[in-house]
């Protein structure tokens, strides 16, 4: 009746494990009590959980991406900890199968379900309002996917406190991954928690590439289109090409472990390596999938706070596609060490150096942004700066490891750890929190309290140092990743100094917390009245803060790069004399009660509830089928109604 | 002498001692030199002039980048009055050469590096040297490493003992999931198969034990999977294989399989009287002694 489930699956007599439990458990607890005593299930539900609109969905994706930031960040000073003290004979406060689960659920979320969520979050709020439209190209799909990622991340989170997580690295090679080495639930629970989560990537990366190349403002073509919408538009098109590959190659993975297949085997004729390399084909493109619309960010950040153009837009835009291309023809850079021969490791080697050419370019064309502009130090120039620099020194390691030769030595090393750290905290992590800075205001009408900004800025930039420095020397010293305890005590002082580094990251984040929470209590003070808080170029900042449903009353009229600084120096917006009434994408439920049905099958799955699998899985698919015979989808916002909006939006800037 | 100096110094100023932890975890360790940086032969030598030479190379271009990007942000900030300002300006042609020209530069260079290293360090490749090769065949075992003398019918666990100054051709297989076999001061490492083999080449300059490891992750016990690398000169080699030869345990069927199936801490030892077909069945996987598949049940 339950498979495999029963009582020892939750884990009563391991004191750290069961107290990570209950503190999820009481938390989400005390979150329902606190929701359901001050009565906001009404609101909460007609406004955020069947909202289709993207502003909704994109800040949804963020707030469960800074969620998930805390989750991840907890597993991370964990093991921070526990090889600061499991030197020479010491055995530290882990043991193996605990710290192998910690350190796989670090890699897990932080890639799929805090970085994922978080660019997704910002694509989806941002490029329909850079775009000058009203939502993207199928709100309800949006919402689909979202969810989606939601069950995924909630699965992730259900395996701390029913079962266990997966004990092999993040991206769980066979044949440690297969029945044979791994027979418990763990490898289950990462298997469908990123098959689902995957499909809703998937359909938010076809929403977002249909969105940019099919709606955009009357006059926008794509050589106007903010670098921004370019990057968004190459991180859509990676994740449409790459996501059906992970879907596929875990799909193996678990005939292998339901159904007695032999893919990845190590008899019955299977091969791993295939699974090696189908994962990189998925995986290298991945990490351009993070940092492409990081670097959007970036490009948007820094034209905007130097008073200046972005240099070399087209430059930019062949940079982004460039990278976008080659991203594919790299991965066998992940596994030199797996003795392809000389001409296929050197082949490899030298295209993933080809991709520094544009990434470089990307560099030298934001220092020539900043040449000869009127920079205004606000946070989210800050984290640029720091990026560019950071950046600059994570790139360099990423080409050393390309020499073959030198990935001899430094493979699976705390040198390559550091490294991909390195970029990914450096330009995908920074370039979520400057335009979480950035684009808040726009969200929400006010502005982020500012000097908690900059505390915050400083403690991630100094801990990032202090934690990731130690680990290239400790690297270079031999020491390899995903150890649980090592003899050389002359590693020792380097793991201090980055657990050190790891609390001044903490500091960091309970700054942004901090921010957050000053910055809701102290609003009234803070409000952005004209929509355009930090004389911005694009259009986003051409509606009120936070936007109408509908974004625009009438759609902008685009006939340049920068289409809202131009219209600035036309002189002030004024309503029009008439507005077309337009319609509006009505709520659904059906991303929600999609997912809920998701989690359903997917525990099931894990846990070999066969009847409930199917069960889950019809519901989820009636879901989906009743939404097609949902006549109203849209309703009317009459043109009365947006000649008033627009009014009342307009008053200030009339009277300044 | 100088070090206590630097080091009152920073009692001193307090403040300082913040940055000094790792300027002191530096100097610590480098009591102890070891790993890539301290290379015990020809592989790990010429690797680490690679790693040296290409960070050079880009060292060129990303000091002054980083260097021009805080003046940048520094000098053209919005109070500086003296600063110019020009807002419309987006283009220049002749930049946008130079700053494709440069990247592009830096990677043919580096690409000429990458060339020829992978060819002239490819692993499979036989080392030159005046002294008669030797055979090693290694097997990552849940969580061990074996290694086979096929020509000395000889076989140690944990403990990988060669001469001084003789090219070492490994050839390596994995019983159970993969690892990957490292010494980091003689240089590239590789990984260790199931039903497949790898080949590498290795050789050890000056007598002296180096630790090797397990460079990829293979379960609960991956942490122990260590082993000493003694390089010993000819002589010590020869009485260190008499000894072995006299005293070693059989490694038979019986022995292989019950080694196989002791998960951790092994001790380690030595073995005679080794099937010299055992390398070529643990690859093939019909061993009798295969592991029979029981890692440690999950706890929860």
């Amino acid at each position: 009746m339950l498979g495999k489930l029963s009582w020892d699956a939750i884990p009563f007599g391991q004191p750290i494990p069961m107290a990570a439990s209950l503190l999820i458990v009481v938390g989400m607890l005390a979150v329902l009590s606190l929701v359901t005593r001050k009565g906001w299930w009404p609101y909460l539900w007609r406004e955020w959980l069947t909202s289709v609109d993207h502003k909704r969905i994109g800040v949804m994706y963020v707030l469960l991406a800074l969620v998930l930031l805390l989750r991840g960040f907890m597993d991370a000073i964990m093991m921070r900890s526990q090889l600061a003290i499991a030197a020479g004979g010491a055995q530290g406060y882990l043991p193996p199968e605990h710290y192998d689960q910690i350190f796989s659920a670090h890699g897990t979320i932080m890639i799929f379900f805090m970085a994922m969520p978080f660019m997704v979050g910002l694509m989806n709020f941002v490029v329909p309002l850079q775009l000058g439209v009203r939502d993207v190209a199928f709100p309800v799909l949006n919402a689909i996917s979202f969810w989606l990622t939601a069950s995924g991340a909630l699965l992730v989170n259900i395996s701390l406190v029913v079962g266990e997580f997966a004990r092999t690295g993040w991206l769980a090679y066979p044949p440690l991954s297969e029945l044979q080495f791994s027979p418990g639930v763990g490898v289950d629970y990462y298997l469908w928690a990123l098959q689902i989560s995957g499909i809703g990537t998937l359909l938010a990366g076809i929403n977002m590439v249909t969105t940019i190349l099919k709606l955009r403002a009357p006059g926008m073509g794509y050589m106007r289109m903010p670098v921004f919408c370019w990057t968004a538009l190459c991180s859509s098109m990676l994740i449409v090409a790459s996501f059906p590959v992970l879907t596929a190659t875990f799909g193996m993975l678990l005939l292998d472990r339901y159904v007695g297949m032999h893919f990845f085997t190590n008899d019955g004729g299977g091969n791993f390596m295939m699974y090696i390399n189908l994962i990189w084909i998925w995986g290298h493109p991945e990490v351009y999938i993070l940092a492409l619309p990081a670097f959007g960010v970036f490009s948007e950040v820094i034209a905007t706070f130097s008073g200046k153009p972005l240099f070399g837009y087209r430059s930019m835009v062949m940079a982004t596609l460039a990278i976008c291309v080659l991203s594919f023809l790299v991965w066998l850079h992940h596994f030199f060490t797996m003795g392809a021969g000389a001409d296929v490791n050197a082949i490899f080697g030298i295209a993933s150096m080809i991709i520094a050419i544009p990434t470089g370019v990307k560099l030298f064309n934001w220092l020539f942004t900043l040449y000869r502009g009127r920079i205004r130090f606000e946070v989210p120039v800050l984290w640029a700066i720091g990026f560019m620099v950071t950046f600059a020194i994570g790139g360099m390691t990423g080409v050393l490891q390309a020499v073959p030769p030198a990935d001899f030595v430094l493979h699976n090393s705390l040198f390559l750890v550091a490294h991909f750290h390195n970029v990914i905290i450096g330009s995908v992590v920074f370039g979520a929190m400057a335009g979480y800075y950035y684009w808040f205001p726009k969200a929400f009408g006010f502005t982020l309290d500012r000097r908690l900004g900059v505390v915050s800025f400083w403690c991630w930039l100094i801990g990032f140092y202090l934690a990731f420095m130690p680990l290239y020397a400790v690297g270079l010293l031999g020491m390899t990743r995903r150890m649980q305890h090592y003899a050389d005590v002359s590693w020792q002082p380097y793991l201090i100094v980055a657990e050190v580094g790891a609390v001044v990251i903490l500091c960091g984040i309970i700054a942004t917390i901090a921010q957050l929470v000053v910055s809701i209590r102290t609003r009234e003070s803070r409000r952005d009245r004209t929509g355009d808080p930090w004389n911005g170029r694009t259009l986003e900042w051409s509606t009120s803060s936070p936007p109408p449903a509908y974004n625009f009353a009438m759609l902008p009229q685009v006939d340049s790069l920068d289409a809202f600084w131009a219209m600035k120096q036309r002189g002030p917006a004024v309503p029009a004399e008439r507005y077309e009434s337009i319609e509006t994408p009505r709520n659904s439920a059906n991303g929600f009660v999609t997912a809920f049905f998701a989690v359903v099958t997917g525990f099931a799955m894990i846990w070999h509830i066969w009847w409930l699998a199917v069960l889950g899985l019809i519901c989820a698919a009636l879901t989906l089928l009743v939404y097609g015979w949902v006549e109203r989808v849209e309703q009317e916002v009459s043109g009365e109604q947006l000649a008033n909006d627009e009014r009342v939006r307009l008053r200030p800037m009339d009277s300044a | 002498m100088k070090r206590q100096v630097f080091f009152q110094d920073c009692r001193r100023r307090s403040r300082l001692a913040f940055f000094a932890a790792p300027a002191a975890a530096c100097l610590v360790a480098s009591c102890r030199p070891a790993g890539v940086l301290d290379p015990q032969g020809p592989v790990a030598s010429a690797e680490r002039l690679i790693l040296l030479n290409a960070t050079g190379i880009m060292l060129v271009v990303v000091l002054p980048v980083i260097a021009l990007t805080l003046i940048f942000a520094w000098w053209y900030r919005a109070s500086n009055k003296r600063a110019v300002y020009w807002p419309d300006w987006s283009y220049s042609g002749d930049i946008e050469l130079v700053v494709w020209s440069i990247p592009a530069m830096v990677v043919i260079l580096l690409a000429g590096v990458a060339w020829t290293g992978s060819h002239q360090l490819d692993p499979a490749q036989k080392l030159e040297a005046n002294a008669k090769p030797i055979r090693i065949e290694v097997v990552s075992l849940d969580w061990k490493w074996l290694f086979i003398y096929p020509d000395l019918e000889i076989a140690t666990v944990n403990q990988l003992v060669v001469p001084t100054g003789v090219p070492v051709e490994f050839l390596l297989t994995s019983a159970t999931v993969m690892n990957s076999f490292f010494v980091p001061q003689l240089g590239s490492q590789i990984y260790t198969m199931p039903g497949m083999t790898t080949r590498l080449n290795l050789l050890a300059e000056r007598p002296g034990d180096y630790p090797g490891l397990s460079a990829n992750f293979s379960g609960d016990g991956f942490s122990d999977m260590r082993f000493l690398v003694r390089v010993v000169p000819d002589s010590e080699f020869a009485s260190w294989r008499a000894r072995a030869t006299d005293e070693g345990a059989v490694l038979n069927a019986a022995a292989y399989s019950l080694l196989a199936r002791t998960p951790v801490n092994t001790p380690m030892q030595t073995y005679r009287s080794v099937d010299p077909n055992l390398f070529e069945r643990i690859v093939q996987q019909n061993t009798a002694a295969e592991p029979t598949a029981s890692p440690p049940k999950s706890e929860n």
